[in-house]
């Protein structure tokens, strides 16, 4: 990463670094993102994300390393950036006592657009978002998925070249995802960049970047980050992983984890383990299963340890926040 | 910019008419206020040589802009926590027309309220005349921006509505007691007396009985009290552009 742009990056991001008092929450954060690409961030709670989401998104200021957006240094033309950027954020954003309409109203008025420009511009996001019978309802009385879309609605308003989305969709139906991410699709050349604690979205990105205490563990395309990790990922529970760890690799030579209590084997033809590993040992094996890797074993692999999601990540807050 | 001010103005104003509560509170709290007030000193206590009903009339015009000031900048503090004003930090909208346009929302809504309580001047024997009323206004809205400023800049510092109530009562209700609003300051002691004359609310509220009630014993001069309060004013709306400008870490939560 060189943190140079050429015509076709949509942010090029060099040795991003950032705390929060004492709290090193970035470190050494390099990655660049194609235009018209879905770009996601992967990470469990503190792992930075959200922290990367609000330097991106102008909230923070930098305070070390290089990032250009849309070909705007985000260090000194951050008013430029906002221009041309939407932002969802992981808390709703909508005015639960204004309408739907009037949420779109003042989020164009804010974004610039006024009288019938933006009137026909509220009409067009209301139609691509299913929301045009619900237009004049209030924000509060809509489901979670619905008042999602009108936050989609409203950052794309201005049409921008680029949106963000700092976990948008937690807490959301399988449906109410799926019809928040059709709407995105539909905007042809849109970038996406959006942060993310769920496996099964995270494999959609065209890019994924996954986050660990605030540095970048593994970055690729979701499916060659899971085929480095091989073909097969064998988990075996027992009451005594470490002795059988042993005796497994002693038994037939291959490579034992034990992580969190739990043998793990990987490779291309592990399943060809199972018959004589249970012939065996099967009396010790509590549960067995064979799966293909996931992003989880991905992580796994590279910070040693398994992705646990708690609750929503809130950054820290340190002394009384001076501004 | 002026859309946005006028976004941000507009929704201050649409969200209080539809929340009844807040608008029946608003009106009829100061309402409460000058009749008990009134009644009970109707008798005892005429400052100046006026009824009571009449002296805190104009007080109680200056303490709806007050109170209405605090409530409608603790949304600033509610709009944070809601995710709204994160939404408004990464738009392309200038900071300052943040300030101005909260600002400007929460003093219409005080000018609105204070226009409302001036429909009951004839009862406390207040002049309606056109050429008071309309002066009234203009100090009235001074004022409403001053007092909105101020609450605007202090919520802005501040995480949570209840300190921001705390800090609120601690310093405006001794501003709005120490102005004249309530009883005159002129015999008061030494202290206190010197106090009123560095206290901003003192020159809002004498412009308003100049406007309303003419020359009163004890209170600056009309001229005096005006340049007060727009400075009043000015100083705090730049104190709320100043404050919203920054940006920190503490704009992450």
């Amino acid at each position: 990463m060189t943190g140079q742009t050429n015509a076709t990056s949509a942010i090029t991001a060099a040795d991003l670094a950032f705390t929060y008092g004492e709290r090193q929450a970035l470190q050494d954060v390099s990655f660049e993102v194609m235009l018209g690409q879905a770009y996601g961030f992967l990470g469990p709670n503190g792992s930075g994300k959200s922290t990367l989401f609000k330097l991106l998104s102008t909230i923070v200021p930098l305070q070390r390393g290089r990032v250009s957006m849309l070909g705007l240094d985000l260090a000194t033309q951050a008013a430029a950036i906002r221009r041309r950027i939407g932002v969802v954020f992981q808390s709703p954003a909508v005015d639960k006592k204004l309408t739907v309409r009037e949420n779109l109203h003042y989020a164009g008025l804010l974004l610039g657009l006024a009288g019938r420009e933006l009137g026909a511009r509220i009409d067009q996001i209301l139609a691509a978002a299913e929301l045009a019978d619900r237009a004049r309802d209030l924000t509060g009385e809509l489901s979670g998925g619905m008042r999602r879309r009108v936050e989609i609605g409203k950052c794309l308003l201005a049409k921008p070249d680029l949106v963000l989305l700092d976990e948008a969709s937690t807490g959301l139906d399988p449906k109410a995802r799926r019809d928040m991410w059709a709407l995105l699709r539909a905007q042809a050349g849109l970038t996406v960049v959006f942060t993310t604690h769920l496996m099964d979205e995270a494999v959609e990105a065209h890019s994924l970047v996954l986050l660990d205490q605030g540095r970048i563990v593994a970055a690729g395309r979701p499916a060659a980050l899971m085929r480095e990790v091989g073909g097969q990922v064998l988990e075996i529970e027992t009451p005594e992983a470490p002795v059988l760890a042993g005796e497994l690799k002693a038994a037939f030579g291959v490579a034992v984890q034990v992580v969190d209590g739990t043998l793990r084997i990987e490779g291309q033809v592990v399943h060809e383990l199972v018959p004589k590993l249970m012939q065996r040992f099967g009396e010790r094996v509590q549960r067995l299963q064979l799966a293909h890797p996931s992003l989880q074993d991905v992580f796994l692999r590279k910070t040693g340890k398994r992705f646990v999601v708690a609750e929503p990540e809130v950054p820290a807050k340190h002394g009384r926040g001076r501004r | 910019m002026m859309r946005a001010v006028r976004a941000l103005w507009q929704r201050e104003v649409v969200r209080f008419l539809r929340d009844r509560p807040r608008l029946v509170g608003s009106l009829l709290q100061p309402i409460v206020f000058w009749v008990l007030f009134s009644g009970a000193l109707h008798g005892s206590f005429k400052p100046g040589g006026m009824d009571y009903g009449q002296y805190f009339f104009v007080g109680t015009l200056a303490m709806i802009t007050l109170f209405t000031a605090i409530f409608a900048t603790i949304t600033v503090i509610e709009d944070r926590k809601e995710g709204f004003l994160q939404g408004v930090l990464v738009s392309p909208v200038p900071r300052s027309a943040i300030a101005l346009g909260k600002i400007l929302g929460g003093a219409t809504l005080g000018m609105l309220l204070a226009m409302l309580f001036l429909l009951m001047a004839p009862l406390a024997g207040v002049s309606l005349a056109p050429e008071r009323v309309l002066l009234g206004l203009g100090v009235l809205a001074l004022l409403a921006v001053a007092v909105t400023g101020l609450g605007f800049a202090l919520a802005w510092v501040m995480d949570s509505t209840a300190a921001y109530h705390g800090i609120m009562m601690l310093f405006l209700m001794p501003m709005l007691l120490l102005s004249g609003a309530f009883f005159p300051m002129e015999t008061a002691h030494p202290l206190l007396s010197w106090v009123r004359f560095v206290n901003p609310m003192t020159y809002g509220v004498g412009a308003l009985r100049h406007a309303f009630q003419g020359e009163v014993a004890g209170v600056p001069s009309f001229p005096v009290c005006l340049l007060g309060t727009v400075a009043f004013a000015v100083l705090t709306f730049l104190l709320g552009s100043f404050v919203v400008t920054r940006r920190s870490v503490r704009d992450a939560a």
